[in-house]
């Protein structure tokens, strides 16, 4: 057993949290930050936090990622970093030019409380960032909120770049929130087929799913231009995908620059794919193409050709708030069971919400915000389930307790195939199901008797 | 593909690869970095040619981590008994959790925390109003769920600002439950330059809290200690199993596949190996100074270099049954190795590679390619300090700065009960006669061949600019340097944690390198990178299939 140690009977704890289903907040401003096109991400604190980072991405993603940090040491601590700030600045735009500098503090630097905006205004003052180069910055204090606060705390700085002229782009802002590159590529296929000009941010398709080729380029042809970010304010709306990842940034650029939002679930699974399809249409008002809806109607087929294998099923969860409520949606819509929810992410919303998606399933559910991966597995034990659906980390509790288990969510750290097949959407919604089948199914071969083992399933 | 190497180093002399490593930078920092890059001449003098284990420069795209992930990932991480609680925000204990490939064999006891990830998850109030009753909370509730032997408390960045005082709330809750020792480390993330003051830190910790807690004697013959090795890929355990085979007896590993009870029993051992002389030659100082138990360096990554460590062994103890018994597990172990040489060397011979990593595993790994034949033209460390590019001679000559100054230096005096010298003055000095070396290394430099690139804390950009002027057939370095440096079409392997696979330390290990290396160099992949058109995209013919 590899968590041997866990008990059956759930104690209360307070201060001490076990097997974390969340981490902190500057890694989610990083990767947020490699959606931006020509971006490096800075991190503003100890080495460390962005070794860590990058290693935890780069292990993700098995693509290089680029970032800087201001390698604070014990007098650096002490005296404040905005020497070891100015001087990074300097080296960055001298050794790699990019276009933009995403700065993003720690608890190291907030805790010392550096001000990052008043950082900036001295580098500018002091000319040390070239013509037609940015800085932007996210305060995003580790001992806050948690990974998904930091996504969020980034994306807003990026709709901070909106210098509106006025004259409207025609376009529609879309804020995807944290999924893989596939799927904001997904997403890009999606409204290109129904014909909605977008600016989608941030964008890492083509960023962290990058060919071999032969070259390497620092600053790969992928995210979202330092133009498009500009124009955000010239967008007649913003569709923010996901409340605890998009939505702030939406309500930025609506409180700033009048262009109205709505926050909508991320687009996983059927309904909430219909929800964000049908935004789309009357936003741009078009007619939603004969391909959407033959999409559409081939999720509806398989769930219903194989509601025998998924009706009343199990399911345990752990991960993001909303990719949590969209994925707990897709599962009841379904006939299946979603019964214990976990997300280190805090949020009493989240319980609600759950709690509502929920309620007419009939039996008790087990849902947390701020929870642990530990408690998951308590759940677990007390009342076992079907279906484990969660990241990497699940994987020592699938083993331990011999349960079926798909990988979604961050990290992923043993699989491949998120970066380039998309869940979102109704093709990804049939992705998302094919998994869930696939181990639903090798469970069912592998445990029915030889008399009860079946060709045709 | 041994010519055209040949022909890229004639292009590429060293000293022009230097200034073109260092032409971009601004002028500071060219200067800053020329002293960490060094032509090799191999002097062996007493004052360091090359600086090392000095801060890196904002900015410049690093390879190096910090002291938290030296102490609570690299020395206490592979320990499997104690429970390792890290006080901080969420992130520091959520990166170090299982991302080292450390194997553990939970042995009878069962006894197995490496899964778990501990932390007390600091919220903004803990930081404005103070964590020490939070963490005496979390340490009462691991206490309460799993009753452990130990539990190891360890600071993460803002607990050293805000001035939480975990070592007397370890000491307070030590002495509440009677049966658990508690301690802590200072290893905040902003200490020292590298990873490098972590290693520091925990084993001066270690040394005070764990070593010599529990005389009793263990059984068995030979006893040393095995000082840094960690068991990635399952090292420790093929090293186990050569020991084993030889009839020497390991009462504990630093810190690969440990318990609790093999710190506090090292002290009884007669023998300290050190593998990563970088991490842990502190531990062997002062366990030398209080106990009187000498330390030889030992190298078991390389088949010959396992012979040589064996045979270094042996002669200590200098007893015709162990030193007969090394020759005979040499021979029994040697054919299979050199089979698989002669099987791969033809494939791997002249081929050229850079190490950038660690505070040893550069030079231990040398090792290995050289069994295989290869050229390591380039190679450096990541958080190495002086002694370990140019030996122990230069030790007292290293000028220390304010970042290592604050590090703390245990002052060790011999235990009043406990320290026994382990030879006779009349054996060490027939030692001594017969060459035998004591806390001898000479370092990365001297095994290099004259005019290779030996350097230090290479960053980001210089890697690139090396492969792409010296194109090596292999890079060696982490995960974080792993696909840029791939996307060149250049393999890559990680020699942190080994990516996958492993062990690569005694016999069996040097023949699953060898394999492995083969694998990467001959891989068919890096052959696919351009499409025929591409390689190819002149029009000729027609468009149709007439």
């Amino acid at each position: 057993m590899l968590l041997r140690h866990t008990p059956t009977e759930i104690t209360e704890r307070t201060a001490l949290t076990i097997n974390p289903a969340k981490t902190c907040q500057p890694i989610g401003a990083m990767y947020a930050a490699l959606g931006i096109h020509g971006c490096l991400p800075h991190s503003h604190g100890s080495q460390g936090c962005c070794a860590y980072h990058r290693s935890a991405l780069t292990r993700h993603y098995k693509e290089p990622v680029s970032a800087s940090t201001s390698s604070f040491t014990e007098g650096a601590s002490v005296f404040g970093g905005q020497a070891n700030m100015l001087q990074a600045i300097n080296n960055i735009f001298t050794v790699y030019n990019p276009e933009v500098i995403a700065i993003h503090t720690t608890c190291l630097s907030e805790t010392i409380g550096d001000d990052l905006p008043q950082i900036k205004k001295k580098a500018a003052a002091e000319g040390k960032v070239p013509e037609g180069r940015y800085l932007i910055s996210a305060s995003t204090p580790s001992y806050a909120g948690s990974h998904v606060t930091g996504f969020s705390n980034m994306v807003k700085a990026m709709a901070g770049m909106a210098e509106p002229t006025g004259k409207k782009n025609g376009k529609v802002n879309i804020i995807p929130g944290w999924v893989e590159p596939s799927d904001m590529e997904e997403i890009k296929r999606i409204t290109g087929m129904i014909g909605v000009k977008t600016i989608l941010f941030p964008d890492t398709s083509g960023v962290l799913n990058g060919p071999l080729s032969g070259e390497y380029k620092m600053f790969p042809e992928g995210g979202t231009t330092v133009a498009e970010l500009q124009s955000t304010g010239d967008s007649k709306g913003t569709l923010a995908l996901g409340e605890w990842c998009s939505a702030d940034a939406a309500r930025e650029l609506d409180k700033k620059h009048k262009v109205p939002c709505s926050i909508l679930d991320m687009p996983f699974g059927l309904m909430a794919t219909d929800r964000f399809i049908d935004a789309l249409r009357t936003i741009a008002g078009v007619s939603i193409p004969d391909e959407i809806v033959n999409e559409r109607g081939q999720l509806v087929d398989m769930i219903s050709d194989m509601h025998q294998y998924l009706y009343g099923k199990k399911v345990a969860l752990v991960g993001d708030p909303d990719q949590l409520i969209a994925m707990t949606e897709f599962l009841v819509s379904m006939d299946m069971k979603p019964i214990h929810i976990v997300t280190g992410t805090p949020g009493k919303k989240f319980e609600k919400r759950i709690k509502e998606l929920t309620k007419d399933m009939g039996c008790k559910v087990n849902v947390k915000a701020q929870g642990d991966m530990f408690l998951l597995h308590q759940w677990i034990k007390n009342e076992p389930v079907d279906l484990i659906i969660g990241n990497t980390y699940c994987k020592y509790i699938a083993r331990d307790e011999d349960i079926p288990y798909v990988r979604w969510g961050f990290p992923i750290l043993d699989r491949q195939g998120h970066q380039y097949f998309p869940t979102v959407g109704y093709k990804g919604g049939l992705r998302l199901l094919e998994k869930i089948l696939g181990v639903l199914l090798d469970r069912k071969d592998r445990d029915d008797s030889e008399s009860k083992f079946e060709l045709v399933l | 593909m041994a010519t055209a190497t040949k022909k890229k180093l004639v292009q590429w002399g060293p000293a022009e690869v230097k200034a073109a490593l260092l032409e971009k930078y601004p002028p500071k920092v060219g200067r800053k970095r020329a002293k960490q890059i060094m032509i090799n001449e191999a002097l062996q003098n007493d004052t360091p040619e090359l600086t090392a284990n000095v801060r890196t420069i904002p900015g410049i795209i690093t390879m190096r981590g910090c002291t938290y992930a030296g102490c609570k990932g690299v020395i206490m991480g592979p320990t499997r008994d104690i429970v390792n609680l890290v006080h901080g925000p969420i992130g520091c204990s959520f990166y170090a959790w299982l991302t080292r490939r450390n194997q553990t064999d939970p042995g009878p006891d069962g006894e197995n925390y490496m899964n778990y990830c501990f932390s007390t998850d600091m919220q903004e109030q803990d930081i404005i109003f103070g964590g020490e009753k939070k963490l005496a909370q979390a340490i009462q509730e691991a206490y309460d769920l799993f009753h452990p032997k130990s539990i190891a408390v360890f600071a993460t960045c803002p607990v050293g600002l805000i001035g939480d005082d975990i070592h007397t709330v370890s000491k307070n809750m030590k002495e509440k439950f009677g049966d658990c020792n508690v301690y802590a480390f200072s290893c905040e993330g902003y200490k020292g330059v590298s990873q490098s003051a972590g290693h520091h830190i925990a084993n001066n910790q270690v040394f005070r809290h764990l070593v010599g807690q529990n005389d009793e004697v263990k059984p068995g013959k030979y006893k040393i200690n095995l000082l840094g090795e960690y068991n990635i890929g399952g090292d420790g355990f093929e090293i186990d199993r050569i020991f084993k085979k030889c009839g020497i007896t390991c009462i504990s590993t630093f810190s690969g596949n440990s318990t609790y009870d093999q710190f506090a029993s090292s002290h009884t051992a007669d023998l300290n190996a050190v593998m990563c002389h970088r991490s842990i030659n502190y531990v062997a100082d002062m366990m030398e100074t209080k106990y009187g138990i000498p330390w030889v360096k030992v190298n078991f990554i390389g088949a010959k270099a396992t012979a040589k460590s064996l045979r270094k062994i042996a002669e200590y103890f200098g007893e015709k049954e162990l030193i007969d018994t090394v020759e005979k597990v040499i021979a029994e172990e040697m054919p299979e190795v050199e089979a698989a040489l002669a099987e791969i060397t033809p494939r791997t011979e002249n081929k050229t590679v850079m190490m950038f990593v660690g505070g040893s595993r550069a030079h231990h790994y040398k090792e290995l390619f050289d069994e295989l034949k290869m050229k390591t033209i380039s190679a450096g460390y990541e958080f190495g300090h002086e002694d370990d590019y140019e030996g122990r001679q230069v030790l007292p000559n290293i000028k220390l700065d304010a970042d290592s100054r604050n590090i703390e230096e245990l002052e060790v005096e011999a235990d009043e009960t406990r320290f026994k010298p382990r030879k006779s003055d009349k054996e060490m000095k027939a030692l001594d006669k017969a060459g035998y070396k004591f806390k001898q290394y000479d370092g990365l430099a001297a095994d290099m061949d004259k005019g290779t690139l030996i350097i230090d804390d290479l960053n980001q950009y210089e890697a690139e600019k090396l492969v792409e002027l010296m194109k090596p057939d292999l890079f060696c370095a982490g995960i974080k340097e792993k696909y840029s440096i791939q996307k060149l079409g250049v393999p890559m392997k990680q020699l942190h944690s080994y990516d996958s696979g492993g062990p690569y330390a005694g016999f069996q290990g040097a023949i699953n390198f060898y394999k492995e290396i083969d694998r990467l160099v001959n891989s068919k992949v890096w052959g696919f990178m351009k499409a025929p058109w591409q390689k190819n995209p002149q029009l000729s013919g027609s468009f149709n299939w007439e």
